[in-house]
């Protein structure tokens, strides 16, 4: 395993996050442990890697309304943060990773930049065309507006990680 | 209702939980700043980008135009809060009424959007739960970051309790919260406008960074079809790369968060499904993602700061909320106390005497002592206390007294204004001093008769539950001259700065750290040197401490040529000849005062390290000490100095973790202000009276620290170089 991806899971550890660490073929298996309840998505479009069938892909905004779970790709991580670069897609990945109570997000384990320096270089070089519209996402949700720290506020208050190994 | 009573009121309502979460906040930020590998370097890039942004501002408000015309987006450019109001108006439409939805935006209060757009007949709702809280309750943000930082979750659960009669009375945060998610997240799949703030904008790329917390701003733009964005001129940036260490910075600064939750990189207008929320039919990925976007950018008086070389540096300012969570006062009052308009803490002096006017900032500038600790807490290096002083010497320009004949022959002063008799009478300290020793004791206790205390009270708002210094009669410089000491073989040669404080009050400090010198091998000279400045500075009397800070130079250079380094008792004199006078000299007389000047257990520190013979002096066996160490000698960086000489001398030392202790010089004399300072020193009080530390010494390094623990425990505290000597 890589230093940096090695960082990452840490990170990732410590601002909340469960991660599992799988094969292409066993990805749907552990998205599968990820979720809860009704469980929307948008395609990972990655060769040999797919979504289990209990995901209701592209769905309608109704069944996103009712969804709990949301499973979407990640573009990378951000090892020394544990944070995850999501990127707004015609498939609505915006709207899956947002509006439900539990994210699951799917990462490539080469995708993994050691620190916001590297993120930043990225996205110099690649906004707009890639990255016009990304979230760097740490950790759920959360907020202290309401005289103690809660999770899940506006958005999911469970991030998992599902990182795919090469 | 006086000053005093409205501090008062607000204490008494607000003071606990904003102090809780403003301490917790700063705890935070320095906790995770450590984890950082060049915090200094990082702040240093982030103040250089902000300084090339502001020069260039004009260029890169033309730059960014372009761009998001060239994304499908429109910029607006307006000028004063009515303009942009007008034109967010247009936008919005008055066809018919809509629902705008909002993230937390202090552009947006500033501006006060809202009650334009609902003059309209347009429902606007803010989704940041903070924000809601004081929209439902309508009261205004006490805290530039975490706006509701004042009610606490009882209080937040009786207002909802009340307003929404929920089924279940809600109780705590996990409720709260959740309640006020589902509210919204309706108010949210229904409307028809998103409104965001922007903390970055990229003139490169027109790419807006948004720091959240919750994801409302993401909603907020992902749930509509048109966006508006509005952003103070100052946010723009000119590249994406450069918000590299500003995302790295921003939230450790603030709230003490490594970083927030979500970073939104969006290059509006922002693509994904526009969806109809109820639609049980369309996938996603059938909807088309047209969106309008409007990017209101706001001048209302920033460009004329630009063009203000004191107020300029305000517009770095990334309304992080550091310099109000590290500020001693603030943590005690809050914005509501601590603010203006729209800002408040140390920097929102700036922004509301740039944006308000004076007499806005004015109302709460006095609140800033200068004791500094903002300035390594700003992410972008900014001197807020500087910023203070120069609005608190334009605000005593605008006053007029007619009771100047009371302190005139006291305060020959070089104001060309006419500052409040209180200020003047604090600003000329060293001419009350001169007359204090000249006349002691008989001034002490004509100065202590009630009479004469309720006449300082009523005249010049000094607080009569103080106890006033005690001049003596010889001072330091007198019974230097007096002495017959010299010293064979001296390793070093220095100048003790005979500051106005261990010149004509706390004379055996100084004594004790001319015998400390001397027995360590220094040939030391006590002259008659003029006063450093710091007391009318503090005042805003800038033209009176350039003058003090002239006769300084003048009076220490033939010293200093003569290969004399300048030994500093009072931290906030050193912090002078350090910090201010870099604003007051030109930097050929500023330099070599900075370059050669020490705090006093510096200098022994440094002798020791150079082989200097530590035997000579008495040592502490393990004697137990409690040191509080000075404001501005913490942002000098020198309070580990002082606790390592301590340890060498054998003393077992634990120190305060307070940022002040509460007077600051005049500050905790002044009747308004006696119980914020009283309220401040409760937190030393109680870290040096619990059970590790109730039994032990209790030394301080700045005349005003010893003041205030001299009220606030039963023992007498002393320097530290005092204990070397005993």
């Amino acid at each position: 395993m890589s230093i940096d991806l090695q960082a990452f899971e840490q990170s990732l550890t410590s601002v909340g996050v469960a991660a599992a660490r799988v094969p292409p073929d066993e990805v749907a298996a552990a998205i599968e442990q990820f979720t809860t309840g009704p469980t929307v998505g948008v395609s990972l479009d990655r060769d040999g890697v797919d979504l289990p069938d209990s995901v209701d892909v592209d769905p309608t905004a109704a069944a996103l309304e009712e969804a709990t779970t949301g499973v979407t790709p990640a573009a990378f991580g951000i090892a020394d943060y544990g944070s995850l670069v999501l990127p707004s897609t015609d498939g609505g990945s915006e709207l899956v990773s947002l509006f439900v109570d539990h994210h699951v997000a799917v990462l490539d384990e080469a995708d993994v930049v050691p620190d916001m320096k590297a993120a930043f270089e990225r996205f110099a070089r690649d906004i707009p065309e890639a990255y016009g519209d990304a979230i760097i996402a740490t950790g759920p949700s959360a907020t202290a507006d309401m005289g103690a720290l809660v999770k899940g506020a506006h958005g999911p208050s469970e991030v998992r990680v599902v990182v795919v190994e090469a | 209702m006086s000053k005093a009573e409205r501090l008062r009121e607000i204490m008494a309502a607000e003071g606990a939980a904003v102090e809780a979460n403003t301490q917790g906040f700063n705890q935070g930020r320095y906790d995770s700043v450590a984890d950082l590998e060049d915090y200094e370097g990082l702040k240093d890039e982030a103040r250089s980008i902000k300084e090339d942004a502001i020069e260039r501002l004009p260029e890169l408000i033309d730059q960014l135009q372009e761009t998001v015309e060239a994304n499908g987006g429109t910029v607006y450019v307006a000028e004063d809060e009515a303009d942009a109001n007008q034109y967010m108006r247009e936008v919005v439409g008055s066809d018919s009424a809509k629902t705008v939805v909002k993230s937390k935006s202090m552009t947006s209060e500033e501006i006060e959007v809202n009650e334009a757009l609902e003059a309209d007949g347009h429902d606007v709702v803010e989704t940041d739960l903070g924000e809601w809280v004081l929209q439902v309750a309508d009261e205004s943000p006490s805290h530039i970051v975490a706006p509701a930082i004042h009610k606490s979750r009882e209080a937040i659960a009786e207002l909802f309790n009340d307003v929404f009669e929920p089924d279940e009375p809600l109780e705590t945060a996990q409720e709260l919260t959740r309640f006020a998610r589902d509210m919204l997240g309706e108010r949210i799949r229904d409307a028809d406008v998103g409104m965001t703030g922007a903390n970055f904008v990229t003139a490169d790329t027109g790419t807006m960074a948004l720091v959240t917390s919750e994801g409302n701003a993401r909603k907020t733009v992902a749930a509509t079809d048109t966006h508006i964005a509005v952003a103070g001129v100052e946010k723009i940036v000119p590249s994406v790369d450069d918000l590299q260490p500003f995302v790295e910075l921003i939230g450790r600064s603030g709230t003490g968060q490594d970083i927030t939750s979500y970073v939104s990189l969006f290059t509006p207008p922002v693509d994904g499904p526009v969806v109809a929320f109820d639609d049980d039919e369309t996938p996603l990925s059938a909807f088309g993602d047209d969106r309008e976007f409007h990017l209101v950018l706001i001048d209302n008086g920033r460009m004329s700061m630009r063009e203000d070389d004191d107020l300029r540096e305000t517009l770095y300012c990334i309304r992080c909320s550091a310099c109000s969570n590290v500020c001693a006062n603030f943590q005690q009052v809050g914005g509501h106390a601590f603010g203006g308009e729209t800002y408040s803490g140390g920097i929102g002096t700036g922004w509301e005497a740039g944006i308000e006017g004076l007499d806005v900032a004015g109302e709460f500038n006095d609140l800033c002592t200068g004791c500094s600790r903002c300035v390594d807490a700003c992410p972008v290096g900014i001197d807020i206390p500087w910023i203070n002083t120069v609005v608190r010497d334009r605000v005593n320009g605008t006053s007029e007294s007619d009771l100047d004949f009371l302190v005139d022959g006291l305060t020959p002063d070089e104001e060309e204004t006419s500052p409040p008799l209180q200020k003047r009478f604090f600003g000329n300290f060293e001419t009350v001093t001169k007359m204090g020793s000249a006349l002691a004791p008989v001034s002490n206790w004509l100065a202590g008769t009630t009479l004469s205390r309720q006449a300082m009270d009523r005249f010049l708002g000094v607080d009569s539950r103080r106890d006033l210094p005690q001049f003596q009669r010889e001072t330091l410089v007198e019974w230097f001259a007096d002495r017959d000491v010299t010293v064979e073989d001296s390793q070093r040669r220095a100048v003790l700065y005979p500051d106005l404080y261990t010149n004509h009050v706390q004379v055996e400090r100084g004594k004790a750290a001319v015998r400390v010198l001397e027995a360590l091998g220094v040939d030391v000279v006590v002259p008659a040197i003029a006063s450093s400045g710091r007391a009318p500075l503090s005042q805003g009397m800038i033209s009176t401490a350039r003058e003090h800070a002239e006769r300084v130079a003048a009076e220490l250079e033939p010293h200093i040529q003569n290969g004399r380094d300048v030994v500093v008792v009072e931290p906030s004199d050193l912090a002078m000849f350090e910090r201010e006078y870099e604003k007051l000299l030109d930097d050929e007389l500023q330099e070599p005062i900075a370059q050669h000047s020490y705090e006093v257990m510096e200098y022994v520190f440094g002798l020791l390290e150079n082989g200097a013979d530590p035997s000579v002096l008495g040592a502490g066996s393990g004697e137990r000490v409690a040191y509080h160490s000075h404001c501005q000698q913490r942002t000098l960086g020198l309070e580990e100095h002082t606790v390592a000489v301590l340890d060498r001398f054998d003393f077992d030392v634990v120190t305060s973790d307070v940022e002040c202790c509460g007077m600051a010089g005049s500050f905790g004399y002044k009747s308004d202000y006696y119980e914020v300072s009283m309220a401040v020193g409760d937190d030393l009080r109680e870290q040096f009276t619990d059970p590790e530390t109730a039994d032990r010494t209790v030394v301080a390094s700045g005349t005003s620290c010893l003041e205030q623990l001299d009220s606030l425990l039963e023992r007498r505290p002393t320097h530290p170089v005092e204990l070397l000597v005993e």
